[in-house]
């Protein structure tokens, strides 16, 4: 009888599994549907949306977003895998929203259009931010002054040693070494490179002839860092080096950075004034705007917008799976643009000027779900 | 005389590769130890109450844990392994067991060739079967993609050792008038398990430790979450991204990383051959 | 009570020669799994990346020397290549003699209790997770290299070997070496398991028949033991050449992620797998991304071929085995 009943018990499906791996599973299965109530105790199913994008606003992306939790319960998982990733992800639909320091050329405006059968993208400009040079040279403490030729030299790889003539020069009074320079540069798409090279591209004939202007470029020189992160991390552990990072970076982590020479010839270091006057400009209809190189007195010269950005037509994007999450979505960009702005210059980013902002809102109003206005 | 310093001469060349021997053996185990100690070290000291109930802080803030990361791998390693272990052990019984199979040489060596093939291109192919299609990373898709690194391993671990099970066992049990199934399933699986065991612990902690699958599979959240459809964090991906980052904070709770997710693997193996030791 | 039915019934089906054929069919169903994953694999990755493969030709692609995604648009793997083969047959080489003599200090020369402890260590040190190797490398072994090997080597040079230099490389700490480094650390444990096997099959009487005629243990070790498990031991370190191969945490970690030719000894280089880990989630063109895709096929290449010399040589070393008893 009880043979007859273990026979019966013999499941097709159970068939390949041993009656030890069988317990086995099922210890696994239950430790995990322990560890799993567990971990729901502090969680409140809430509405989740991911983003990914850009590693220069990451640091004030993460207190917004740590901030917006607590006072509403919305829990925006932002990835900072680089702003080619953000672009690039963002094309794919991975993604809720996207984020980048370099506006989405026209061709991949295409591609999310076609990616998504015909929506439009929107920038939603969201924070200014300057990106410095940060150097660690043992013993020299103090501001060292760059021009245009002397960084397009370095990271060109002509300029090789930190008692280069060009570097004395501009630097007489620091007593810079003969250690080997060491470029840092980034090793994944970036918006932060973008900028930079922005820069570089608009002052050097040399650095646009030779490299050019791109999220991800061919670099001369050079160790690669994975995200603004990854590039202050080297710079940091490394005497000798050389590389670019959003400002915020350099002063929370207390790597020295330079000044830049604009174009009026004055030398900057990058501060919240500086970088406002650098936003001094028309801003074009939908926000994508480059303002490296500024013609402004006091600007400093390497300064830049960051958006998110969004797709007008929210439920084009495979990654929106219902309006509450296309409202949700809205009603987050609505509060960075507003509330959400108190907290930039406490981490050193410039606040919108009032045009950007309400450049972003109108922009954010055109945002719709199946037709329907979310604002 | 010439004969015993030729002896002599014998000796010492004996002594002397037995100490190139020691040297080489050191040397193999040297980086171990100098890893496992500065693991354990900077590990200890940066562990604490937090680290286990507190979600991660923004980046520059001090404080906070890493409570996300640790359910998360819980989470997804776990369902990898879910995944992996039918197809794992189905396959190696067919290996073992049906040799004339017209499907076993070409699952032999495919399984070969998967266990040899760099592990960030199964999260590569993951991507492109599940991320894209779903609309949206998910701790899944990094469970199917450390599965992928599992089921070879698993594979050839219970060929080898079901080959092992003395053909005794096998003809005492058809002897008996018991279809072939039901010797593989109650006979000859049960006599392997131990070794079975082992070789999924084995396959489970090469999995748990990979970071690189699981960059664009579950690719990553601050906060926690139990939804595997959702993007979910891991202790190697955060560990990744915090060793490159600048904050000394993050250094400080890499190495806590670490040691916790070389507790994690070690654990579950104990846990694995304590559950299957006892019960029988 | 009222299960007896069915399950009389469930029993008489399961129990002749169908249950046997039902068994079979859902084990292979299930074992097919891995079929399918190799295939799709193998599929998707030379779909995917067969556009810059015709663009720029199956040698075109493997030797080409520019990664441009800007100006020229135009994609080659040989830095990419050229650093995996550069690091990994480095790591090999620097590895194989410490597993070697591991593997031979364990199976043949300790104590039975001191063999056991090395063989927990040698598997242990495969079970420790590569992102910790590259913690480890980052914080620990880089700065150190740098400030006690690298730079003081590089003054010298400066100084009294300027020729040198151009060899030597920026003296970052993060760089070719490095990663050559912590990859052989990483590799001892698969050279030195299969060397272990490979010395444990060698059959006891050809041992006793080399100390009988008066050899040192060495002497037995030479003339007896390696000759035969030679293949195994080669085998071992196709292995290791393997995994050194598609190793990308840590090498991304400590390589420096460069990939301008001529790479340097102290200086940075980039392989295979750490340019896909870098580049992959945010490759924009298409064109970029079909070639980090292509690059992923070529690794499987190599690795289907290194498995597939490592597996015959394995077998062959099997077959000398039994020949042998």
């Amino acid at each position: 009888m009880t043979q007859t009943k273990n026979y019966g018990a013999v499941k097709a499906a159970r068939i390949p599994v041993s009656l030890g791996l069988m317990r086995l599973e099922k210890t696994m299965r239950k430790l995990l549907v322990t560890t799993a109530t567990m971990a729901m105790a502090g969680l409140s199913l809430a509405q989740s949306l991911t983003g990914a994008g850009a590693t220069f606003p990451y640091p004030l992306y993460a207190k917004y977003f740590d901030e917006y939790a607590k006072l509403t319960g919305v829990k925006v998982n932002y990835q900072s895998i680089g702003s080619g990733g953000g672009i690039r992800q963002f094309i794919e639909q991975t993604v809720s929203f996207g984020a980048s320091d370099a506006p989405m050329t026209d061709e991949q405006i295409k591609d999310a259009r076609t990616a998504s059968g015909g929506s439009n993208v929107l920038h939603i400009p969201t924070a200014l931010g300057a990106v410095v040079p940060i150097y660690n040279i043992p013993g020299v403490s103090a501001v060292l002054k760059f021009d245009a030729n002397t960084l397009a030299g370095i990271f060109l790889g002509t300029i090789k040693t930190w008692n280069d003539p060009a570097l004395v020069k501009l630097n007489p009074e620091a007593k810079l070494p003969p250690l080997p320079i060491t470029v840092v540069h980034r090793s994944d798409g970036s918006g932060t490179t973008f900028v930079w090279v922005d820069y570089l591209t608009k002052v050097s004939p040399e650095w646009a002839r030779q490299v050019g202007r791109g999220t991800s470029v061919a670099w001369p020189v050079g160790l690669g860092g994975k995200g603004n992160e990854g590039v202050a991390g080297v710079v940091k552990q490394t005497p000798g080096s050389i590389g670019y990072v959003e400002a915020i970076y350099a002063r929370q982590n207390k790597i020295s950075y330079g000044a830049v020479q604009n174009k009026s010839g004055k030398f900057i270091q990058a501060d919240l004034p500086s970088i406002r006057l650098a936003a001094n400009v028309v801003l074009p209809g939908d926000a994508r705007v480059s303002i490296t190189d500024t013609p402004e007195p006091g600007g400093y010269p390497i300064a830049s917008f960051t958006y998110i950005l969004l797709y007008q037509q929210a439920d084009k994007n495979k990654a929106i799976k219902s309006e509450a999450d296309a409202r949700a979505l809205s009603d987050l960009i609505y509060w960075i643009l507003n509330d959400g702005q108190k907290y930039n210059e406490g981490l050193e980013y410039g606040r919108l000027p009032e045009v950007a902002k309400a450049r972003g809102m109108s922009l954010l109003s055109k945002m719709t779900y199946n037709g329907k206005a979310l604002r | 005389m010439n004969r015993d310093l030729n002896l002599r001469r014998r000796y010492w060349r004996d002594r002397l590769m037995l100490l190139l021997l020691g040297i080489g053996t050191v040397l193999a185990l040297l980086v171990l130890f100098l890893v496992m100690g500065y693991a354990l070290v900077n590990g200890v000291a940066a562990l604490n109450w937090d680290f286990f109930t507190k979600d991660m802080k923004p980046p520059g803030e001090t404080g906070g844990g890493l409570r996300q990361a640790i359910v998360g791998t819980i989470i997804v390693d776990g369902l990898g392994l879910l995944l992996a272990l039918p197809i794992g052990i189905a396959a190696g019984s067919l290996l073992a067991e049906y040799p004339d199979h017209p499907l076993t040489p070409p699952i032999r060596t495919l399984a070969d060739t998967l266990n040899g093939m760099p592990a960030i291109l199964k999260g590569l192919v993951v991507f492109v079967l599940i991320v894209k299609p779903m609309g949206t990373f998910s701790g899944f898709a990094g469970a199917v993609a450390l599965g992928f690194i599992m089921v070879p391993i698993i594979t050839r671990a219970t060929e080898g050792v079901l080959t092992l099970v003395p053909k005794e066992i096998r003809e005492a049990g058809l002897a008996l008038g018991l279809p072939r199934w039901r010797v593989i399933l109650s006979l000859i699986l049960p006599a392997a398990r131990a070794g079975i065991v082992t070789g999924v612990i084995l396959a489970f902690a090469r999995a748990a430790g990979e970071a690189a699958p699981l960059l664009f599979t579950s690719f990553g959240n601050p906060f926690l979450t139990t939804d595997p459809l959702k993007p979910m964090d891991t202790l190697p991906l955060r560990l990744f991204q915090f060793a490159i980052s600048p904050y000394a904070d993050w250094h400080r709770q890499a190495w806590a990383a670490g040691l916790v997710l070389f507790a994690l693997i070690v654990l579950a193996s104990a846990l694995a051959r304590w559950a299957t030791r006892r019960r029988l | 009570m009222q299960q007896t039915a069915p399950s009389h019934h469930r029993r008489s089906l399961a129990y002749s020669a169908s249950g046997d054929r039902v068994f079979s069919v859902i084990i292979a169903l299930l074992a097919s799994g891995v079929l399918i994953l190799a295939v799709l694999m193998a599929w998707e990755l030379y779909s995917g990346g067969a556009d810059p493969i015709r663009r720029f030709g199956l040698l075109g692609f493997l030797t080409g020397t520019e990664w441009d995604p800007v100006i020229k648009k135009q994609f080659g793997a040989w830095p990419y290549v050229l650093g995996t083969i550069l690091t990994s047959i480095g790591a090999l080489l620097l590895s194989f003699f410490p597993a070697l003599g591991a593997a031979i200090y364990a199976a043949e020369y300790a104590p039975r209790p001191v063999a056991v402890v090395i063989n927990y260590l040698l598997d242990l040190t495969a079970a420790v997770p590569s992102v910790i190797y590259g913690l480890w490398g980052i914080f620990i072994m880089a700065p150190f290299l740098r400030d006690h090997f690298y730079l003081p080597t590089y003054l010298w040079a400066a100084n009294h070997a300027p020729g040198l230099l151009p060899f030597l490389g920026n003296p970052s700490g993060y760089g070719l070496l490095t990663a050559i480094l912590i990859l052989a650390a990483m590799v001892v444990p698969f050279t030195a398991a299969l060397a272990r096997d490979a010395i444990a099959l060698v059959p006891a009487p050809q041992r006793e028949a080399a100390y009988a005629l008066g050899a040192t243990r060495w002497e037995v070790m030479q003339m007896a033991v390696l000759p035969l498990s030679r293949t195994g031991i080669i085998a071992g370190a196709f292995l290791a050449l393997g995994r050194a191969l598609g190793e990308t945490m840590a090498v991304t970690m400590v390589i420096g992620n460069s990939h301008k030719l001529p790479y340097t000894l102290f200086g940075g280089a980039a392989t295979m797998p750490s340019v896909i880990a870098n580049e992959f989630t945010e490759a924009v063109e298409p064109l970029h991304l079909e070639s980090l895709i292509a690059l992923g096929f070529y690794l499987f290449i190599v690795a289907l071929v290194l498995n597939i010399v490592g597996g015959l040589i394995i077998r062959r070393q099997a077959a000398l085995a039994r020949g042998v008893l």
